[in-house]
């Protein structure tokens, strides 16, 4: 069970980006995040595993204060949380294994880190990962040499390298066509469905949140305007999650 | 008010012509501009010799055989008419012509059948057989020369010679001495820029991390863990020394031989894997009991003792090794003497890296027990700011001190109270002061300030041309290669680390991201994400830096850096321009090559 309460983050300059931000989200369930673009989605996702430090207010995750925790803590707290980028965030010059195999890395030793090894289990364990996601041929490829979506796919194989209990997707299909953009959210909804990893997905389409979430956020200027299941999203609220000049796309 | 009528436009960019005359009429002042001495015949002269030397490099030379031909003559002519010998036909010959002469008379001097188109010189030989010059010749393509010359004031009763010298090269051309030497010294040269980049990018890759603001931007500190890593580094270094002091010391003792140190250290190493593979589990799901956290610190020391031990028996083996190699392996005993000096060298650093080893291992502790106190001290204000301000007096003392004896070591005030006294009382005021400013301000950005200094430093040396530096070198090893290459070596370490350190602020930072995200370490984050994306730029930048040591390697021996600029300047001050010649050649040759194969070999690996 993931808690966030009062949540407020305000970057260097004054810029506020979350005001005040309150919600739980219960095991297992798939949470859109929608708003426009600035207005908080990815802060509010990177606050959960302190990519960025909030500025106040309190994130408990199984009851653990993730805000208070010390590196140690934060080590281990993050290995459970898997996370995908809307640019994939891959290192372009690894292979596709070890891009893979880098989702380990909270759970290794430091030490054999310097030297590069990984357990034998975790290896086996990362061509398991891809052949799950259907590019099980490209593993010693190079990253870059990859297209789009198969990236995305390394970029999710990554993160369940981590076992996650709670997968934080930040846009991820933004950069993908739609055709694509199914084929990853359908990933993410099997992992949610099959191995009840809770998912936190913020999406740009409202069709993909109909067609995904269990139940939607939306964010406008940091604050939460909506809470709740995506059928209650009418043309009123919409107007008011996203202005009242928005029209309806898609 | 914005006055931008035309006059006043034209006004301006007359003041402006104007400044810029006196500036360049001034530039012609100081840098001593003169037609004058371009156009001085007698400077002419002298650039024509030198250009003409410089373009004949003493490389190849015939060895030189003297060929003297005599005629006899009569100075002054004798009273009856006495015949001379008519000359030999057959060979080469000379005619004088009247046959006899009055001292001081000028005569006529022809010869044939010479060597076609070399020179000579034609000398008269008294009966004393002293050579007096009478002149210099050419001889035309058929071997034929013909000169005026006088004849000396060196009248005599008998025979007298006039001798035609010239010099005929022998067999086929061959390598001057020059050349060898220039040989040598441009393998030492490139050898020496070899040595310098290795050394330079082994401390450069290290240190540009330290330089790179988006890796240090984000290293916070507690006051406490700050404080205490202060005090634990020297005291570390203290630690360290002394126990690495003990360990050196016991292998000392062990007289054994070769086989047996052999056996010692291959039983060691697998010793000290086994021990760190029991230490340090490659993957953990819980965090471990303090029981085993405990055993497994024990096993570390154990096998940070024994790798110690380890070291220093390699070392001892290395120096056995290398002595008989350089004894038996004829023409490559350097291989020999590599592996003496090598492990002679370890053998001293030892104790050196595993004082600074030690140094960092304890600060790191230190500053993590800093933060465990920082943190059980939160509900507690005032407690927690009393241990700031003994820890921050503690540690801005053992500043201030550490400081005030780096000062008194270069300036030898040696009184105590002005070295230790007050700089640790001013130090512990600090950190008190300190304590109290940060009392609400958890976090110090003690990253940034490690970036802030270590840029400095970097900035500072890169100021300073190699070519300065190495004369302080000269002055601590002595003139030769091995200052050059220190010098060289510092000065590459200042500049890559500064272009290292830019390449690796213009990384991506998504990859960064996501791998933190994993719940990597800062080290691992440094390995899988920062590290692949630098590797292209840092071997670019490395063969630049390449480049340029080749470059400076050739005229460091200006300042007694060895190579060939020693040589090369050694001949210019004794106006041996041929020589200088042959060297300038070698520099060009190797420079140009070293180009060619450093954008090969960039062009295969980029």
């Amino acid at each position: 069970m993931l808690q966030v309460k009062n949540l407020t983050k305000i970057y260097e300059g004054g810029v506020l980006a979350l005001d005040n931000v309150s919600f739980e989200v219960p095991d297992g369930q798939f949470l859109a995040v929608i708003g426009l673009s600035g207005s908080g989605k990815s802060t509010l996702l990177r606050c959960i595993n302190r990519l960025i430090d909030p500025t106040g207010g309190q994130i408990l995750w199984n009851g653990e204060d993730v805000t208070a925790a010390s590196e140690e803590e934060l080590r281990r707290i993050r290995r459970k949380i898997g996370m995908v980028f809307q640019h994939f965030n891959l290192v372009h010059r690894s292979s596709v294994i070890t891009n893979v195999l880098a989702g380990r890395l909270g759970y290794v030793n430091p030490a054999w880190s310097l030297v590069n090894r990984f357990p034998k289990d975790d290896v086996e364990k990362a061509k398991k990962q891809l052949a799950r996601v259907g590019i099980a041929d490209k593993a010693d490829q190079r990253a870059d040499e990859l297209s789009g979506g198969q990236q995305q796919r390394v970029g999710i194989a990554r993160a369940l390298m981590q076992d996650p209990e709670m997968i934080l997707a930040d846009e991820p299909v933004a950069s993908l066509d739609p055709v694509l953009a199914h084929s990853i959210m359908q990933y993410l909804e099997l992992f949610n469905q099959e191995d009840g990893v809770t998912v936190l997905c913020s999406l740009h389409f409202l069709d993909l949140v109909h067609r995904y979430a269990d139940r939607v956020v939306a964010l406008n200027e940091g604050k939460l305007v909506f809470d709740g299941p995506p059928g209650e999203i009418d043309d009123k609220r919409f107007k008011e999650i996203y202005g009242k000049d928005a029209e309806r796309v898609g | 008010m914005k006055n931008s009528s035309p006059v006043w436009k034209s006004l301006k960019l007359g003041l402006i012509v104007l400044i810029g005359l006196v500036i360049y009429a001034y530039g012609f002042q100081v840098t001593q501009v003169s037609l004058d001495e371009i156009s001085s015949p007698r400077r002419q002269e002298s650039l024509t010799r030198v250009l003409r030397a410089l373009a004949h490099p003493d490389i190849l030379a015939y060895d030189k055989k003297e060929f003297a031909v005599n005629t006899p003559v009569y100075v002054p002519c004798p009273a009856g008419s006495v015949s001379l010998p008519e000359p030999d036909t057959s060979g080469p010959y000379m005619v004088m012509t009247p046959s006899c002469a009055e001292p001081r008379s000028d005569v006529h001097v022809e010869g044939f059948n010479f060597e076609p188109t070399t020179t000579g010189r034609v000398y008269f030989i008294p009966p004393s057989e002293v050579t007096l010059n009478m002149g210099e010749f050419q001889t035309d393509t058929e071997g034929h020369f013909a000169i005026d010359a006088k004849i000396p004031p060196r009248p005599a009763e008998e025979i007298q010679n006039i001798r035609a010298i010239t010099q005929q090269n022998i067999g086929s051309p061959h390598l001057t001495q020059t050349a060898y030497d220039t040989w040598n010294k441009i393998i030492e040269t490139v050898f020496l820029a070899l040595l310098a980049t290795t050394f330079g990018i082994m401390l450069a890759i290290p240190i540009s991390f330290f330089a790179a603001r988006n890796l240090m931007k984000d290293v916070t500190s507690t006051l406490s863990s700050l404080a205490l890593s202060l005090i634990g580094w020297p005291a570390g270094i203290w630690l360290g020394a002394q126990f690495a002091g003990r360990v050196g010391e016991f292998s000392a003792t062990l007289t054994t031989g070769p086989w047996v140190d052999l056996a010692s250290i291959l039983v060691s190493a697998v010793i000290v894997y086994l021990m760190l593979r029991w230490a340090l589990p490659q993957e953990e799901q819980q965090a471990p009991g303090l029981g085993t956290r405990a055993a497994r610190l024990l096993v570390l020391f154990l096998a940070a003792l024994v790798s110690v031990l380890l070291l220093f028996l390699l070392t001892k083996l290395g120096v056995t090794v290398g002595d008989s190699l350089e004894l038996h392996l004829g023409s490559f005993s350097f291989l020999g003497s590599f592996v003496f000096s090598l492990s002679d060298i370890l053998n001293l650093l030892i104790t050196t890296l595993v004082a600074l080893a030690t140094g960092g291992l304890v600060s790191a502790i230190a500053g993590r027990l800093g933060k465990m106190v920082f943190i059980r001290l939160s509900g507690q204000p005032a407690a927690r700011l009393a241990v700031n301000m003994l820890l921050g007096a503690l540690a801005g003392a053992a500043l201030f001190v550490l400081v005030g004896a780096g000062i008194n070591w270069f300036y030898e005030i040696n009184d105590p109270q002005k070295i230790y006294y007050i700089p640790g009382l001013v130090g512990a005021l600090l950190g008190v002061l300190a304590a109290l400013l940060t009392r609400n301000e958890d976090i110090l950005p003690i990253g940034l300030v490690i970036y802030y200094i270590t840029r400095t430093i970097l900035n500072a040396l890169r100021s300073i041309e190699a070519l300065i530096m190495v004369i302080v070198f000269v002055v601590w090893v002595g003139i030769g290669p091995f200052a050059g290459v220190l010098a060289l070596s510092l000065h590459t370490i200042a500049a890559l680390s500064k272009l290292y350190s830019e390449q690796v602020e213009s990384i991506l930072a998504g990859p960064l991201e996501a791998i933190k995200a994993t719940g990597a370490t800062r080290l691992q984050t440094i390995i899988y994400a920062v590290i692949p994306q630098i590797i292209p730029p840092y071997i670019s930048f490395t063969m630049y830096r390449w480049d340029i040591n080749v470059r400076m390697s050739t005229i460091i021996g200006f300042a007694g850096g060895g190579g060939i600029g020693f040589l090369l300047i050694q001949n210019i001050n004794l106006l041996n321009y041929r020589a200088a010649s042959a060297q300038m050649l070698a520099i060009a040759v190797v420079v140009a090559m070293m180009d060619m194969l450093s954008s090969y070999m960039r062009e295969r690996v980029v």
